[in-house]
């Protein structure tokens, strides 16, 4: 009887709805979990944690303070705390819990963070008048504010000190920023000024045609250069010695003592003392940094934005070379190529080329784009560089160009899938009314069939932009000191390394000096690379749906 | 009716005909086929084929399916060409000039021979540029002509009332019927000398049909006008002239009254009584 309701329940379909079901499940769980996970940990790194100070007893050890961010805790064996060499007996407990602390002051200590024995740990307290403070160089401080000082002298002591710190520090930044705008504006316009002043004057050498009477005029040029640059320099003295003015004088939490240059300064703030709606506004602006400045400290500090603009540039630049190309190619074997064996061999190779390895397109362009074309470009067209390469080097364009490589197989399969789903009949009718074959394509079947050349581009926009291994090999660099695009002549500077999103998390992850501090941003630069692919996608496939729309009552 | 002895035969009256009368020898001939035979690859699709077909009159094609009269119209205006595997023997002569010659500008060839589908194929195009879309392939751009000739041709195809409001918006929102009338607009625009309708409306509903018929007869005052049917009453209804075909041959063809009242051929009245076909 048993047997018999099994077998019923068998045939009913049900197991296949079930293990149907299970399997949509499983795999939304995964995506949400995996999203969830870089999400909660790469966000949390932007909240102002308490910081606590804490007496710190290893046994047989005077007592130390300790004042620092808990970032992890977790459960060790006590047998590996033993053989690390602390007074731990093993026999005791099995297990113990110990707290990863990021104590900051790697100029003192040596190093951001320190593991300690939570039950070891005494006297936890969060006072308010400690202070974080972020700097651009040897990471956080943590301590109290002593004194502010100006020129020197000091100013402001003791509980006034916070006070003044705040506006001081405001000042120091509104001045960097105008340092920043200068040294990268005005002072990078003439480096790239007098950069084409010796390219032209090499390049003049190189043709023998360098007459006094040029080479008068190049020295001229370089003069008004020169004399800018003069003008502009003791701007820059002044402002730098207005910037480093004031200073602030700060205790650690072993008593000594510090000045700090405002200059070195980005942030202060006292979380103990937050509200959480303090806390909430500290958080954005943290996460409007990570997206909008740029990075410090090793890419372990600041934003990600020329990473950011570098993955999208580089996707947009793909996207323009391969569109093209591989709806060109998949017309011809569709349209006019005969429908043989070669022309099957061809779109056989042609969907096999979407399975090759990355890497081995990151090797080809290597090998092809910018040794063999990019030096030869060099050896005809910038002679005058040599021997340091223009285009003979990794750059936006041959990383697109690559990229663009990688992905024409999915834009021409589905392409073809495109044009062959064009009805028949709406080509016989407009060749009916006199068209050409070729008018025929270009006014009824392209249109038409551009909702499926969007489709491939999706699909590879979505290749692209989470592709890494290549680049390495093409023209991503860990930091790039200046964006593609920027104000100097010819403003788009395609022969340019750049930064991506993609080869940040790995520089930062496990390139970086300074691995503990980096992984939060691991996790944070991780959701955005997700969040920057999914915006790209988004934005193709509503253009996607809007061509769908228009041709949609061909459907049936 | 004279001819009273076939009493199965149709009776023309009753669908509302007028008797006309018609001469062959008197017709001016517009196209004239001396004798074609076509080829699918190995597979022979057309025997033979002899027809004259006569200036403003409409010529109707009835025969079982697969007989080959959708292939014999599809030769018209070469749109054969398009399979790779058919093969044209023979000539078709259009206005005295063969169109399978070796200097024929086929898409010249396609404007002066136009082409309705059975299913209303128009463009994802908004109505207007349906209907100016062969004028700017040739070259027309004006748009003071284009809207002349728009207006003209929506105004032919009895379409004009029924959307002058909205020419801007999509042709594929339009009912099927008006999509079908749309293609007939869309390929008067260009003033081809002969219509080609392949079966225009047995996608349709029966007054979408009546109104397509309705259209051929005013439109035959124009044009020379040839048709493919499967449905008989509509072939008596809207022909001058009929031809039936049978295995790829032409077995009758003459003036529709006699055709369907008084056939010569056994298989033509088997086929007229539905004993197949």
């Amino acid at each position: 009887m048993k047997q018999g309701n099994f077998t019923t329940w068998f045939k009913s379909g049900a197991p296949w709805i079930w293990m149907n079901g299970g399997a949509v499940a499983i795999a939304v769980i995964m995506t949400l979990g995996l999203l969830a996970m870089i999400a909660v940990r790469g966000l949390s790194h932007f909240w102002p944690a308490d910081v606590v100070e804490a007496e710190y007893t290893i046994p047989g050890q005077p007592a130390i303070t300790l004042i620092g961010e808990v970032t992890t805790r977790e459960q060790v064996p006590t047998e590996r705390l033993h053989s690390a060499g602390l007074p731990v007996d093993p026999e005791k407990t099995e297990f113990m819990e110990r707290e990863l602390l990021k104590v900051g002051n790697r100029d003192l200590n040596g190093a951001d963070f320190r593991w300690i024995v939570a039950d070891w740990l005494t006297d936890e307290r969060y006072p308010e008048d400690i202070v974080v403070v972020e700097r651009r160089e040897w990471g956080n401080f943590y301590g109290y504010v002593q004194q502010v000082k100006q020129d020197g002298k000091v100013i402001a002591e003791g509980d006034q000190a916070w006070q003044a710190l705040q506006p001081a520090v405001d000042r120091a930044l509104e001045i960097y920023s105008d340092i920043h705008a200068l040294e990268t504006g005005a002072i990078g316009k003439i480096n790239s000024q007098l950069e084409r002043i010796r390219l032209r004057e090499r390049g003049l050498e190189l043709d023998n045609a360098l007459t006094p009477e040029l080479q008068a005029e190049l020295d001229a040029e370089r003069k008004v250069q020169h004399d800018l640059y003069a003008e502009l320099e003791t701007q820059l003295v002044g402002l730098y010695r207005e910037f480093n003015r004031d200073s602030v004088h700060l205790r650690s939490m072993d008593g000594r003592e510090v000045d700090v240059s405002l200059g070195k300064i980005v942030r202060v703030f006292r979380p103990n003392a937050m509200g959480v709606g303090a806390k909430i506004g500290h958080y954005f602006s943290k996460l409007w940094e990570f997206v909008s400045d740029e990075p410090r400290e090793a890419n372990t500090e600041g934003g990600v934005f020329p990473a950011i603009f570098g993955t999208v540039m580089m996707v947009l630049l793909m996207s323009i070379i391969v569109t093209p190309f591989g709806v060109l190619a998949a017309v011809y074997l569709r349209e006019y190529a005969k429908q043989g064996v070669v022309t099957r061999t061809i779109r056989i190779a042609v969907n096999n080329l979407a399975g090759v390895p990355s890497i081995v397109y990151g090797v080809f362009g290597l090998g092809f784009f910018i040794y063999l074309l990019g030096g030869s470009i060099d050896q005809l067209f910038f002679p005058e560089a040599l021997p340091s390469p223009t285009l003979g080097t990794g750059g936006m364009l041959w990383a697109s160009l690559t990229l663009a490589l990688l992905t024409v197989p999915v834009v021409i399969v589905a392409t073809e899938e495109g044009l062959t789903r064009i009805p028949r009949s709406l080509r016989e009718g407009s060749l009916a009314l006199g068209a050409t074959k070729s008018e025929t394509l270009w006014k009824v079947i392209l249109p038409m069939s551009s909702p499926a050349m969007m489709t491939g581009l999706i699909l590879a926009v979505a290749r692209a932009a989470g592709e890494v291994a290549p680049l390495m090999l093409v023209g991503v660099v860990k930091l790039a000191p200046t964006l593609p695009v920027n104000g100097n002549y010819p403003y788009l500077h395609l022969d340019q390394k750049f930064m991506h999103l993609g080869f940040h998390i790995y520089d930062v992850g496990f390139q970086s000096p300074n691995v503990e501090a980096a992984r939060p941003l691991v996790y944070a630069t991780a959701l955005l690379l997700v969040g920057v692919i999914a915006a790209l996608n988004f934005a193709a496939v509503s253009i996607r749906n809007h061509l769908r729309e228009k041709y949609k009552a061909l459907e049936n | 009716m004279s001819n009273t002895t076939k009493t199965h035969a149709m009776d023309m009256s009753a669908l509302g005909r007028s008797q006309q009368e018609l001469n062959m020898d008197k017709e001016s001939i517009a196209l004239e086929v001396p004798g074609l035979s076509l080829f699918y690859d190995t597979k022979q699709a057309l025997h033979d084929v002899s027809i004259k077909i006569p200036r403003n009159r409409v010529t109707a094609f009835i025969g079982p399916s697969g007989c080959g009269k959708s292939t014999l119209l599809r030769c018209f205006n070469r749109m054969n060409d398009l399979v790779d595997s058919c093969r044209v023997d023979g000539q078709i002569l259009l206005d005295g000039k063969d169109i399978y010659g070796k200097d024929v500008n086929v898409t010249e060839l396609r404007r002066r021979v136009g082409m309705v589908f059975q299913k209303p194929n128009p463009f994802p195009k908004s109505i207007y540029e349906n209907v100016a879309y062969g004028l700017r392939i040739q070259g027309v751009n004006n748009k003071r002509t284009l809207d002349e000739v728009v207006e003209w041709a929506l105004k032919g195809a009895a379409l004009w009332d029924e959307v002058k409001d909205r020419l801007n918006e999509s042709a594929l929102g339009m009912s099927g019927g008006q999509q079908q009338r749309l293609c007939i607009a869309r390929t008067i625009a260009v003033e081809p000398e002969v219509l080609l309708l392949d079966e225009p409306a047995s996608a349709l509903d029966p007054i979408s049909t009546l109104k397509i018929e309705e259209l051929i007869n005013e439109l035959k005052t124009k044009f020379t006008i040839v048709i493919v049917t499967h449905n008989m009453q509509q072939a008596a209804r809207v022909s001058d002239y009929t031809a039936f075909m049978y295995m790829g041959e032409l077995i009758e063809f003459g003036d529709t009254n006699t055709l369907f009242t008084n056939p010569s051929k056994k298989q033509t009245e088997d086929y007229i009584t539905g004993r197949y076909g």
